[in-house]
């Protein structure tokens, strides 16, 4: 089914895209500003789906590259998705017709609906994880062996450099070189072949980012319904009783512990956390693991939380349902398992419908609402 | 808003002194012009408070909070002077913690029109000034805006250089009149010199006095948030003089002609009228700000949780070190998202006037506000309470131990299980602040008071030191005076950024009238910055003092915004 994304569903498509950066991919407030902006001034996008792609068309993914931290300051140019565009297309000799997210997770998720009204292309119900993810190896496309040879990248003066690769390994190792270059901050785009596309992306991603971010805004309860839109089990609802931090290897890496409240009191849960939450952990078992996708929620509000951003004492809701399935093949796990993240334990498929997770009560905590000024 | 206030500001309308108002005129008389009198402008009154050398309070008087503000200010003032009969003259210190900007931006009244300057382009071009700011606020201060050329990279690459060509161009050619101008270049926070170019530029196309505000001053890292908070800033420069003109005038007419004037900042430190005519946008937040701060001091507790438990809500906030806890999220001011430092503060509806279900014992969310002494069952109302739940079971304390109230036995157990609720509600935001640490004080103030329990779980010691009433006013009658600052820089180069930081900080507290000499370094945060190539963090360091010597407003910077 076609539909439309206009400027009224960026709310939502920015809370769901925070939902599915399992607790990275930026924040999305810049990118909701400039997409909703970008969508009022240029009219709405078509939403196609992968089975609407034809054999002429051509897809280019793009994405935004580097540190929130410093893309909150330095933001993008206007003039970088035409750039990107226009090179991709001379580059590949082919022309673009829709646009899709390399990240559904995070601001990454968000920009990109912004830049295909801009550039009067359409955008696909898709993206290359599913989630948000810290490198650019770990993506979809590489998993099913497409080939990825050709990347574009360009920063906001308007430098732009077009990188023929031998592998994802070496296109990680060389966007890195550019993205100091350009200041922390680069935007990038590939081609993806219409031919190439049906087994190599996520698919539904952009709907449902839309559908779960409606769960978070309108619903009386939050938590119990984005936990049923997402089909994810609500591991614990508690406070956090702890977070520590350490630095390792150029990663932030850390642990929150939870102690349940209410029908989970008595309970502890842990999220192993770098950039994004990876495991989750209790009484030493592993219950999920990453490319299984783990989020941690206001209680309350139901939107969020990421992990720069938790501190002792939040109410929170913890989160999980299962990865695409293509992530669960033994190369998705050697790609974005849990020792890619270098953690020495196997990967443990999470199911949110076995009965263990099935309680009605987690998520609402009568008595704790409280606003912040 | 606490209970109990509305009574007593009934009773003494029209100034004078009023009762809580104290004067003790058998103490020594101190060395002459050693006294200070804080003033804190609430939504519902207006409190005044003379501290002497020591920081005891020897007056102190609550008025109510007129349209204007100013009125309120001038009444409290009045009232307070009046008590200190002859001490007044001793009066050498004024601090104000008003909601005047607040008011302004919120009422979109008395703003000034706002050229705004963006310095950065090709960069940020796809996200114009003001974006996501309501239509009628941005129709009121956008006098024109600009993305122009300059700006930085993180690692001080220029992203282009300034061009003031087109900063003369871009101010010459808009059109109506221009009241202030804002300045927001890309990574100022760490290199200034581009927007304090622009300010040249601007004073010589414009004229001195069109004030200009720059982004280097007001906020910290993030663009947009930063940019929202200067152009604010610009924005008030006309109702700040106002109020600066106005709070002269009532201390002129009070004879205290000698005494130094100082603003209230929304961080718990106090900053120079000079400084307060430039940087109007940093007394939005004062007051709870004042209140933790206040409390804390009354308490006598350096660290602290704060709760201050009014009619319709209770507002708790943390004091580390006498300052209260900045929060780490972004706040909104009439609907603008900014990022420059506020207190975390956590409001949870929680009041004496909370309306309680007299079926189901389930609270508010709605109170009955200032209509407490008419509504309640205790007072012959048909409203049930919170105040009638602690009154039913005894837990009212303090002056509100003497009422009394007998009701049938199921509405007895509404207000019983409502009590547990509002128990639990505080315990549970006293958690959520404490960070787990059992052993802080919990300082209780506000009319309400008695709903806190001495026995809170989750809490320490709970303290009710005496004049908590009026704390907010106290808070900005003893602050400091402080700065803040920020780097982002490499693991390999943090000691260097540590230092920027703080050279920066401890410059930004001489600059709003700390001693040069008693200034120090009170807070380093240093934060990893995910997902960046190389180790990076970033730095934001706190540094405060004591106010400078009397006659200090003649060294600190000239008004010259």
């Amino acid at each position: 089914m076609t539909r439309e994304i206009t400027s009224d569903d960026v709310a939502a498509l920015a809370a769901g895209a925070a939902i599915f950066g399992t607790g990275g991919g930026g924040a999305v407030t810049t990118s909701r500003f400039g997409t909703a902006d970008a969508l009022r001034k240029h009219g709405p996008v078509r939403l196609r789906t992968v089975a609407e792609l034809t054999g002429q068309d051509m897809v280019i993914v793009m994405s935004g590259i580097g540190a929130p931290t410093v893309g909150i300051e330095m933001l993008p140019s206007a003039a970088q998705p035409e750039t990107l565009l226009r090179e991709t297309e001379r580059a590949a000799g082919r022309r673009a017709t829709a646009v899709m997210a390399t990240e559904i997770g995070g601001t990454n998720g968000v920009g990109p609906v912004g830049w295909a009204a801009q550039l009067g292309l359409d955008v696909l119900d898709a993206d290359g994880m599913g989630r948000a993810f810290p490198e650019a190896t770990m993506v979809a496309m590489n998993v099913a062996g497409v080939p990825r040879r050709l990347t574009v990248l360009s920063d906001v003066v308007g430098n732009v450099t077009v990188m023929r690769t031998i592998d994802a390994t070496w296109l990680e190792r060389h966007v890195r070189a550019f993205s100091v270059a350009s200041g922390s901050l680069c935007l990038g785009a590939s081609p993806l072949y219409a031919e190439d596309v049906p087994g190599a992306v996520i698919e539904g991603t952009v709907g449902r980012a839309i559908e779960v971010g409606h769960a978070v805004l309108d619903a009386a309860e939050p938590v119990p319904a984005l936990a049923e839109t997402l089909g994810a089990a609500v591991l614990i609802s508690g406070k956090i009783i702890d977070v520590a931090r350490r630095t390792e290897g150029g990663f932030v890496r850390g642990s929150v512990t939870i102690a349940g409240t209410g029908t989970d009191r008595d309970r502890l849960l842990r999220v192993e956390l770098q950039n994004e939450n990876l495991i989750v952990l209790a009484d030493g078992e592993v219950l999920v693991s990453v490319p299984d996708l783990i989020t941690l929620v206001d209680s309350e509000t139901g939107h969020a939380i990421s992990t720069e951003l938790l501190r002792f004492g939040q109410r929170v809701s913890v989160l999980a349902w299962s990865c695409d399935p293509l992530w669960r093949t033994e190369r998705g796990l050697d790609i974005a398992g849990p020792r890619a993240f270098g953690y020495d334990i196997d990967y443990v498929p999470f199911d949110a419908g076995d009965p263990r997770w099935a309680s009605a009560e987690r998520g609402s905590e009568p008595g704790t609402a409280g606003a912040v000024q | 808003m606490g209970i109990g206030r509305a009574r007593q500001r009934a009773g003494h309308r029209g100034g004078g002194p009023v009762s809580g108002g104290t004067v003790d005129p058998g103490t020594p008389r101190p060395v002459q012009g050693d006294l200070r009198l804080g003033v804190d402008v609430g939504g519902t009154n207006t409190d005044a408070v003379v501290l002497d050398s020591s920081n005891a309070v020897i007056a102190c008087t609550k008025q109510p909070t007129d349209d204007d503000v100013t009125g309120g200010i001038r009444a409290a003032i009045a009232a307070v002077l009046e008590c200190l009969g002859e001490r007044r003259h001793e009066v050498a210190r004024v601090m104000l913690g008003t909601t005047h900007a607040t008011n302004a931006i919120v009422g979109r009244r008395d703003l000034g029109r706002v050229a705004v300057i963006r310095l950065g382009a090709p960069a940020a071009t796809g996200f114009p000034p003001l974006t996501g700011w309501p239509e009628e606020l941005k129709a009121a201060v956008l006098a024109g805006s600009a993305v122009l050329p300059g700006g930085h990279m993180v690692d001080g690459m220029p992203i282009s250089p300034l061009d003031p060509d087109a900063v003369r161009e871009f101010l010459g050619g808009i059109d109506g009149p221009v009241d202030a101008v804002a300045v927001c270049g890309i990574f100022s926070t760490s290199f200034p010199e581009q927007e304090t170019r622009v300010k040249e530029i601007a004073h010589a196309e414009l004229g001195r006095d069109v004030p200009v505000s720059l982004s280097q001053d007001i906020g910290a890292i993030g663009l947009l948030e930063r940019e929202n908070a200067t152009v604010l800033n610009a924005a008030l420069y006309g109702i700040a003089r106002k109020v600066t003109d106005a709070l002269l005038t009532v201390v002129a007419e009070e004879g205290l002609t000698d005494a130094s004037v100082y603003f209230a900042q929304n961080d718990g430190t106090l900053m120079a009228l000079d400084f307060a005519v430039r940087y109007p946008v940093l007394t939005i937040g004062s007051g709870p700000a004042n209140s933790i701060r206040g409390a804390a001091y009354l308490s006598g507790a350096e660290n602290a949780i704060v709760v201050d438990v009014g009619g319709t809500t209770s507002d708790l906030g943390v004091v580390v070190g006498g300052f209260p806890r900045e929060s780490t999220l972004p706040r909104e001011i009439g609907g603008v998202r900014t990022n420059f430092r506020m207190p975390d503060i956590l409001s949870i509806g929680v009041g004496g006037g909370t309306r309680v279900d007299p079926s189901t014992g389930r609270l508010g969310p709605d109170s009955v506000g200032h209509r407490l002494h008419t509504a309640a069952l205790t007072f012959g109302g048909a409203t049930a309470t919170l105040t009638d739940a602690a009154v039913h079971t005894g837990r009212a304390g303090g002056a509100s131990a003497e009422w009394s109230l007998t009701v049938e036995r199921d509405m007895g157990r509404a207000l019983e299980s409502a009590l547990v609720r509002a128990h639990e509600w505080l315990q549970d935001s006293v958690e959520r602040l404490s960070h787990g640490k059992q052993d802080l004080p919990l300082v209780v103030v506000g009319g309400g008071g008695f709903l806190v329990p001495d026995d809170l779980p989750g809490a320490g010691t709970v303290l009710r030191p005496e004049h908590g009433d009026v704390a907010n006013a106290v808070g900005a009658a003893m602050s400091l005076v402080g700065g803040r600052a920020q780097q982002i820089g490499t693991f390999e180069e943090r000691d260097k950024a540590v230092a920027k930081a703080s050279r920066a900080a401890v410059e930004r507290a001489i600059e709003a009238g700390a001693d040069p000499l008693k200034v120090a370094v009170i807070d380093i945060i240093e934060s990893p910055v995910s997902y960046s190539t190389q180790h990076t963090i970033r730095v934001s360091a706190k540094a405060a003092g004591p106010l400078a010597r009397l006659g200090s407003r003649t060294t600190t910077p000239a008004a010259n915004p």
